[in-house]
């Protein structure tokens, strides 16, 4: 479905934007997260904004970044954790497990289903070359994602940002070291450098 | 190293470590899952691990359920259950008592340093994926398409559809 497509949901003008509506129910909030879940190409995420806060409106938009931004610092996949945070800030515990399993468990079925497929047919040379193909247009755009993010690091100028940058590239990336150690001695250092520059521009 | 250990749990310890060190998302983990999955493991080739992550890309769903492919490709059905369950939950856990406690004390200006000091971390591990991905493909033709598309995606809104088609063609036809 092309992204640009009206709604029937969205409601009559004359209600005011701001507006938030009551919580849903569990049942519902699993739907909710199932439907955005498959709804697609092009990041789970843009589904889920237009669900949450255009929709349904059970967040504004303020809202909505404020979650969202806690869930892409906390490590793990953003759009699960925002489903569970979501989900708990809604119903409780109860909301936070039917989101979560709305968002994983039909796409991971429709996923298991394309793993007994491949592991059948995935030696048809066909097949691979195509795969291939898409393989280099899915690493097109992370390059353009991994370069939107970083426009704005190279516009503050951030040397010690950038620095970092490239040390975990060159030691993941290039030596293929373990993430676990990498990150262990990087995530210490960051913080600090971060912590001092800011106290240094604050002082 | 216990060979006959069950593979499963394998799955479980592996990516229930790695669900607490994706910083910056299932994107980030690609180095990591390719170096357990084709190094350290040998649970399949480095095309076979492209071949997974074109699929995961293709399919509907939250990007980190290339490790339902992965999983099944160790352990059948039970091993892709394991595999997500234990790339999820423990992150997911995790969130759910960091937003809690956020809520009680949100004057605290140490989230927001945290979250500045690790921006640059990630888009390192994501950097990381596209060059180990990138390595997948030996081919000249391969890495200047990958570059066109990236250049494409950057300047315009093109829908990532068209990128697939345009890549699974070249792909078909031999060009890539």
């Amino acid at each position: 479905m092309p992204p640009d497509q009206p709604s029937p949901a969205i409601p009559a003008e004359g209600v005011p934007a701001a507006a938030t509506q009551p919580p849903p129910g569990v049942i519902a909030l699993f739907f909710a997260f199932a439907k955005m879940s498959l709804a697609g190409f092009g990041g789970v995420l843009y589904w889920a904004r237009r669900a949450i806060v255009e929709q349904h409106r059970w967040l504004s938009a303020d809202e909505f970044n404020e979650t969202y931004a806690l869930c892409h610092f906390l490590p793990g996949p953003n759009i699960v954790n925002l489903s569970m945070v979501f989900g708990a800030r809604l119903k409780g515990i109860a909301g936070g497990l039917a989101a979560f399993t709305g968002l994983l468990v039909p796409p991971m079925l429709i996923m298991t289903l394309l793993a007994a497929l491949y592991a059948r047919y995935g030696e048809i040379d066909a097949l691979r070359r195509i795969l291939a193909g898409v393989s280099c247009a899915a690493v097109g755009m992370l390059g353009a994602t991994v370069l939107r993010m970083m426009m704005p690091l190279l516009k503050r100028r951030e040397v010690a940002g950038v620095v970092m940058l490239l040390l975990v590239f060159l030691a993941i990336g290039v030596a293929r070291l373990p993430l676990v150690p990498v990150l262990l001695a990087a995530i210490p250092v960051s913080i600090a450098v971060t912590f001092l520059l800011q106290r240094k521009v604050s002082a | 190293m216990n060979t006959n250990a069950n593979p499963v749990w394998t799955l479980v310890l592996t990516f229930g470590v790695m669900s607490l060190f994706a910083v910056g998302g299932a994107n980030a983990a690609i180095p990591e899952m390719h170096r357990i999955a084709v190094e350290v493991h040998h649970w399949m080739t480095d095309k076979q691990f492209a071949d997974l992550y074109a699929i995961s890309q293709l399919s509907p769903g939250p990007n980190v359920l290339i490790v339902t492919l992965i999983g099944y490709v160790v352990a059948g059905v039970a091993g892709a259950l394991a595999a997500t369950f234990a790339m999820c939950v423990p992150t997911a856990v995790f969130a759910y008592y960091v937003s809690r406690l956020l809520a009680r004390k949100s004057r605290s200006r140490w989230p927001a340093i945290i979250q500045r000091a690790l921006v640059p971390l990630s888009i390192g591990l994501m950097s990381a994926s596209i060059l180990v991905l990138a390595q997948t493909a030996d081919r000249l033709l391969a890495a200047l398409f990958t570059g066109a598309v990236a250049a494409a995606a950057f300047a315009t809104r093109l829908n990532p559809f068209w990128m697939f088609l345009a890549g699974g063609i070249l792909g078909f036809t031999g060009v890539i």
